[in-house]
């Protein structure tokens, strides 16, 4: 072998992330409608399964929208500060970036809190996922979504450090950032169907 | 990995503040009116759930629209596009064929 | 400490286990030994193990796929060796728990580690250098696909000699996959494996779709596309919209299996027939994620080799994009004996005939390539006209099952075994063994000797006929797939023919590793007549491949091709290759990197760990790859520059080959 993939000097060239951006935002959509692939076949087995109580509580019974009321509202507001972190990462104002980012974080934090919250009064309950196939469906779906929006915190607080490190706002850094905004907005959607078609439709 | 001389994005659209607030109210609205359609009671069951489906499909279009910024306004969001639709045409598939066949089976073997 | 891992574990009471950890181990020790002998572990680490290079992965895909169809091929000989010995009261060799693992790794290391590893492996090679690019979009995450591949190989292998691998068909059905009849842990052996792999194929499918649709060389349409990359593309929307399907009934199961709960068990109010609809709609996709390339190969191969552009170039694209759209909606036809009512198998029995249509196309286009052609009857050129036929048969008896009514009476028979070895055998592997001896001198730089792939072929292409044409005969006459033993005498005869038919096979199997050893030997003798310099070796090459040197410089393309329609390098021929133009330019590549193993040693501990309860491990794993990722994230030093002077030099050794190939003409 003639060159050393390992040692050689590397490239610095901006220009070059440049055309890497679309090629990457377009494989991180791919990915995306593979994760909405599995969301969605989770909804068909909730679907397929959501009248199975084998004699345990219904939906009906057990659910509070109140508590789906508040991780909606939530949700919703952290998508729009989300999307204000990334139109300041645009304008390259570092501060802002990084106060959006917080206040995201925190929502997204509080939302995780109260869905471990809701699920844990359920298995206190006896309506753990190990009762009925409508509540095994139940938790697999919406714990799905939530385990979803855990990973999506963990990767804003290493960006947040990252945009605080030397990355700084580079066209890389942009990148990182327009990806996890596709992840959170995409988390959005799937919480819709969530709580029209699983709480709702399980409460009517 | 170097080739795409051509492609740009610059000027891709990334949202301002004033569409985030509008995709961001008309959000809001639309989550309401589900809570709302549902407590109120007010319809019968099947009603309900229509309802329901048409509210949420709306809020998806509107996150997408507003949040994600889907469009068909240049090639490659239009690229975007068609990876989405055939990822929604296999959930409809998977959520339908099943509904379809398992409904069937059951009440074919009399077993609900 | 080690979860329900102990001693007991290891099957030491069973020679034929032994036996085979003992060959094992000693080629392992050898191969080990000769690595440190030579002093290559350096090399092996640098230019190998860490690459992110599309040419090397597909190297190593393909070692990896031929060495699991070792494995799967003893498999087959066991299978059929026992069915010969039991009848009539004869037990045969392998006792019931141990014959219904053999089965299981038989199919699933056949579909998920031989197939959809040489199937990756010729989409590593080929599409980057079809449509003209220096790599693929993401390159470490291909090495990071090609480490979840292997170490879920390498668990699966691990069953073998530690615990049990699973007991219930390749598909793991429930109820006997769910905790309550299968305690051991076969089953998660089986979870793990297909979810780790899982992984790296809708990896693969992501990075080729996202390659195909945005790297092309500047100019190249759609509609310009070659074959093969096209049902690459098809192949990888299947692989994206199903591989999803997988894992999410993989997770289900495991969820039943690990925290009791209900989607699948008889009790509690789950559904066994979901995870039937579940598995099998991806299941059915997947054997179309298989046979499009093998399609793409046969239509590179039948241009090449007939000296003529492929017949119907648009009926092909199109064929392929509606056996897609069609693969996706037949799922039901594995079981329509599960009790749906007539429209439900009306519906899916249609469809399944519809399939047909395309795929006929698909065969016409073919002949048609050759009629008229100058058809030369290479290696590659023998697998498609044996594949047209055997496949065609086997096509035949699949319209026969999809008739629900004819379903009801050879369902799980050795019938259906037939016909699926006789399209994926006749279809997917013919069509890999062609494409391996067709890229082959491409990747290597030398040719492989021909008169062994034609004997391979012969024996492959009568081996099957010999092995499983009766099985349609017994499975005709009432032979449930799966059985162990029997008692009837008139079944006894034809697996007798099925049990020679396994060892023609193996003649064939022995002829390829014949023929890499022949090929081997030529390559450092520098065996004059077995070199590739001109790059086109089999003369009538029409792609971009075929334009470039062999074996391929890294960086691909010295200077990025000029699309002239399609078949560009077949035109530039007839109407002569234009001078180069403009200076050479620094290429921009990827460094190599170490991320791919080490997350695939984490992988291989996260599966391990979590078949035998080991919560520890699985923790400390998964912290090991969190960090790995995000130090690589945080890593800027990922890329370089290629020379000019190293290009320069590159080019102007291939222009004197050129030139030297053609004096000599």
């Amino acid at each position: 072998m003639s060159y050393d993939a390992n040692h050689a000097p590397s490239a610095h060239h901006d220009e070059h992330e440049q055309h890497g951006t679309e090629t990457t935002m377009f494989g991180f959509w791919v990915y995306l409608m593979t994760d909405c692939i599995i969301f969605g076949t989770l909804f068909a087995v909730f679907a397929t399964l959501c009248h199975q109580f084998a004699g345990g509580p219904t939906g009906k019974e057990l659910f509070d929208l109140k508590n789906v009321e508040i991780e909606t509202a939530i949700l919703l507001l952290s998508s729009i500060t989300y999307g204000f972190a990334l139109i300041n990462a645009h304008a390259k104002k570092k501060g802002a970036v990084l106060v959006w980012l917080l206040l995201t974080f925190i929502l997204g934090v509080s939302f995780v809190c109260l869905e471990i919250s809701e699920f844990s009064e359920l298995v206190a309950h006896g309506a753990g996922p190990d009762k009925s196939a409508f509540l095994s469906s139940f938790f697999a779906l919406v714990g799905t979504h939530g385990l979803h929006v855990t990973i999506g915190l963990i990767w804003m607080v290493v960006l947040f450090f990252q945009v605080l490190g030397r990355q700084g706002l580079g066209s890389r850094m942009m990148t990182k950032l327009t990806c996890l905004s596709l992840f959170w907005h995409f988390l959005d959607i799937v919480w819709i169907c969530v709580f029209s078609f699983v709480y709702l439709g399980s409460v009517v | 990995m170097s080739q795409n001389h051509m492609t740009s994005h610059e000027g891709e659209s990334h949202g301002s503040y004033g569409s985030y607030v509008v995709g961001f109210v008309l959000a809001v609205v639309l989550t309401v009116a589900s809570f709302a359609a549902v407590l109120s009671k007010a319809f019968s069951y099947w009603t309900t759930i229509a309802v329901l489906a048409v509210l949420a499909v709306v809020q998806v279009i509107v996150h997408l629209v507003f949040f994600l910024h889907m469009g068909t306004a240049t090639a490659k969001k239009r690229m975007d596009l068609f990876v989405f639709l055939v990822t929604v045409a296999m959930v409809l598939i998977l959520i339908a064929g099943y509904l379809f066949v398992l409904w069937d089976a059951q009440m074919n073997m009399m077993s609900r | 400490m080690l979860g329900k891992l102990t001693l007991s574990a290891i099957p030491y009471d069973v020679p034929i286990l032994v036996g085979t950890f003992i060959g094992v181990a000693v080629i392992g020790i050898a191969v080990l030994a000769a690595v440190t002998y030579f002093k290559k572990w350096g090399y092996l680490w640098r230019e190998w193990l860490t690459t992110v290079d599309h040419k090397k992965l597909a190297v190593m895909y393909i070692i990896l796929g031929l060495v699991m169809l070792v494995r799967g091929f003893a498999d087959a000989v066991m299978m059929r060796t026992q069915l010969a010995l039991a009848y009539a009261g004869n037990p045969g060799y392998l006792p019931p728990h141990h014959y219904d693992q053999v089965f299981s790794a038989h199919g699933t290391i056949m579909i998920f580690f031989m197939a959809m590893v040489i199937m990756q492996a010729l989409f590593n090679f080929v599409v980057p250098l079809q449509i003209g690019a220096r790599d693929v979009a993401f390159p470490l995450i291909n090495s990071i696909s090609f480490y979840m591949t292997l170490v879920s190989a390498i668990l699966i292998n691990i069953s073998l000699f530690i615990g049990e691998f699973s007991n219930v068909g390749w598909l793991g059905y429930p109820p006997v996959s769910e905790l309550q009849f299968n305690p051991g842990v076969g089953v998660d052996y089986y979870i793990w494996s297909v979810q780790i792999s899982g992984i790296g194929t809708l990896l693969t499918g992501m990075n080729f779709l996202t390659t195909i649709v945005k790297l092309r060389a500047p100019g190249m349409k759609w509609m310009q596309i070659p074959v093969f990359t096209w049902t690459t593309f098809f192949s990888c929307i299947m692989i994206l919209t199903t591989f999803p399907v997988l894992t999410v009934s993989m997770a289900l199961l495991a969820l039943d299996r690990y925290l009791g709960m209900h989607f699948f068990t008889n009790d509690g109010g789950g559904s066994v027939m979901l995870y039937l609809n579940l598995i099998w709609s991806w299941g059915h996709p997947e054997v179309y994620i298989l046979i499009l390339p093998a399609f793409g190969v046969f239509s590179e191969i039948a241009a090449t080799f007939s000296g003529k552009p492929l017949f119907g170039y648009a009926s092909m694209v199109f064929a392929t994009g509606v056996i897609t759209i069609l693969g996706s909606i037949v799922w039901v036809h594995h079981f329509f004996t599960m009790g749906a009512g007539a429209d439900v198998n009306t519906f899916f029995g249609i469809m399944t005939m519809f399939i047909a249509v395309p795929t006929g196309v698909k065969i016409f286009n073919w002949l048609f390539t050759m009629y008229k052609g100058r058809v030369r009857f290479e290696g590659p050129m023998n697998w498609i006209v044996g594949f047209m036929i055997t496949f065609s048969i086997g096509g035949m008896t699949g319209v026969m099952m999809a008739m629900p009514a004819a379903d009801w009476v050879i369902h799980n028979s050795l019938f259906l075994v037939a016909h699926f070895h006789n399209v994926i055998i006749g279809g997917v592997f013919f069509g890999y063994v062609a494409g391996i001896s067709y890229w082959f001198p491409k990747a290597f730089g030398f040719k492989l000797r021909d008169v062994w792939g034609k004997w391979a072929f012969r024996f492959w292409f009568v081996g099957f006929y010999l092995s499983f044409i009766p099985l349609y005969a017994v499975g005709l006459e009432g032979m449930t797939r799966r059985m162990n033993h029997y008692d009837n005498p008139n079944w006894h005869p034809w697996l007798l023919v099925a049990c020679v038919g396994v060892f023609v096979l193996a003649a064939g199997v022995c002829c390829q590793v014949i023929q890499f050893v022949f090929g081997a030997i030529d390559a450092v003798t520098k065996k004059p007549d077995a070199l590739d310099l001109t790059g086109d070796n089999w003369g009538s090459g029409r792609t971009l491949e075929w334009s470039i040197p062999s074996p391929v410089p890294h960086y691909n393309f010295a200077r990025l091709p000029v699309i002239r329609g399609l078949d560009t390098f077949h035109i530039e021929k007839e109407l002569g290759r234009p001078a180069p133009v403009g200076e050479l330019e620094p290429i921009h590549m990827p460094k190599y990197s170490a991320v791919g193993p080490i997350l695939g040693v984490f992988a291989l501990v996260i599966g391990f760990a979590l078949v035998w309860h080991i919560w520890w491990a699985v923790i400390v794993a998964l912290l090991g790859a969190f960090v790995t990722v995000v130090h690589r994230s945080a890593n800027l030093d990922v890329d370089f520059y290629v020379p000019v002077e190293e290009i320069r030099a590159d080019e102007e050794a291939f222009a004197q080959r050129l030139a030297a190939a053609k004096a000599a003409e």
